[in-house]
């Protein structure tokens, strides 16, 4: 993580309930409002790489069991977003993933989370295991289509 | 206009034009009826050229994304012709990252949709 003297650190442990997050996601935003971040295009782009990493988290994850949680720590200055999710399931390989983008996988409903995650992040890396995730975003940094 | 709990639907010219009544489009209960509504108009009503009118939207998820990828194939299985419009170039961004602004029929404004309709 960049350094940063004091950051504010969100921590939270939920269940595996995708109706269970969106009060936490919000109070990050409100706070990184209060920080200074602007609406457009920064809050947007954190707003959706929360949301996707979330419910990634707690869907394919955690496979949306009760008796496992998603643990989210978030680190908010006036320049740097930074946060971590980590799920309790098995992990995956994120080279495994197909290309949402490709022509011939467009009609396929799902799959979308982590491609947006990748454009909207300045970082967004898996651990070996993948069921952890930690993502960065420096404020003013361009969104990357493509990842 | 017939009024439902997540759309308002009206009628111009033929073609039926469908506004959101919630401006974020995230929690799964809510996108499970948006997706609920919006097939009938296809399934149950067999209206055959849609205008999404996306100005209300401020935010929505690839859960969202997914349902109107999934309606858009019943609306193309069934002969209907959908087109997305007034999206705004944040939730433009969405479509162009994930590809789908190569899926969908997508104008600038309303009116833009209707008069290709």
């Amino acid at each position: 993580m960049s350094a940063d003297p004091s950051p504010s650190v969100f921590k939270e442990s939920l269940p595996s309930s995708l109706d269970s997050y969106q009060e936490f996601v919000q109070s990050v935003l409100t706070e990184l409002e209060s920080l200074g971040w602007p609406t457009q295009p920064d809050l947007f782009a954190i707003h959706m790489a929360l949301e996707e990493s979330i419910s990634n988290a707690i869907r394919h994850g955690n496979k949306q069991d009760d008796s496992k949680r998603v643990e989210v720590e978030c680190r908010l200055s006036e320049d740097v977003f930074w946060a971590q999710v980590c799920d309790e399931g098995p992990g995956f390989c994120p080279k495994d993933v197909p290309d949402c983008r490709d022509n011939d996988r467009l009609e396929v409903p799902g799959g979308r989370g982590l491609a947006l995650i990748k454009a909207y992040m300045t970082i967004c890396e898996y651990n070996e295991h993948g069921n952890c995730l930690t993502i960065e975003k420096r404020r003013g940094d361009e969104t990357t289509p493509g990842g | 206009m017939t009024n439902t709990k997540r759309i308002d639907v009206s009628e111009s010219a033929s073609v039926t034009v469908v506004r959101f009544k919630d401006s974020k489009i995230i929690d799964p209960e809510s996108i499970q009826e948006l997706g609920a509504e919006l097939f009938d108009l296809i399934e149950q009503d067999d209206r055959k050229k849609l205008v999404l009118n996306f100005s209300d939207i401020e935010f929505l998820s690839s859960a969202a994304l997914g349902k109107l990828i999934t309606f858009d194939k019943k609306a193309k299985r069934a002969g209907s012709r959908l087109i997305l419009t007034n999206i705004s170039p944040e939730i433009f961004q969405v479509f162009a990252i994930t590809n789908l602004d190569k899926l969908f029929e997508i104008k600038d404004t309303e009116a833009d949709g209707l008069a290709v309709l």
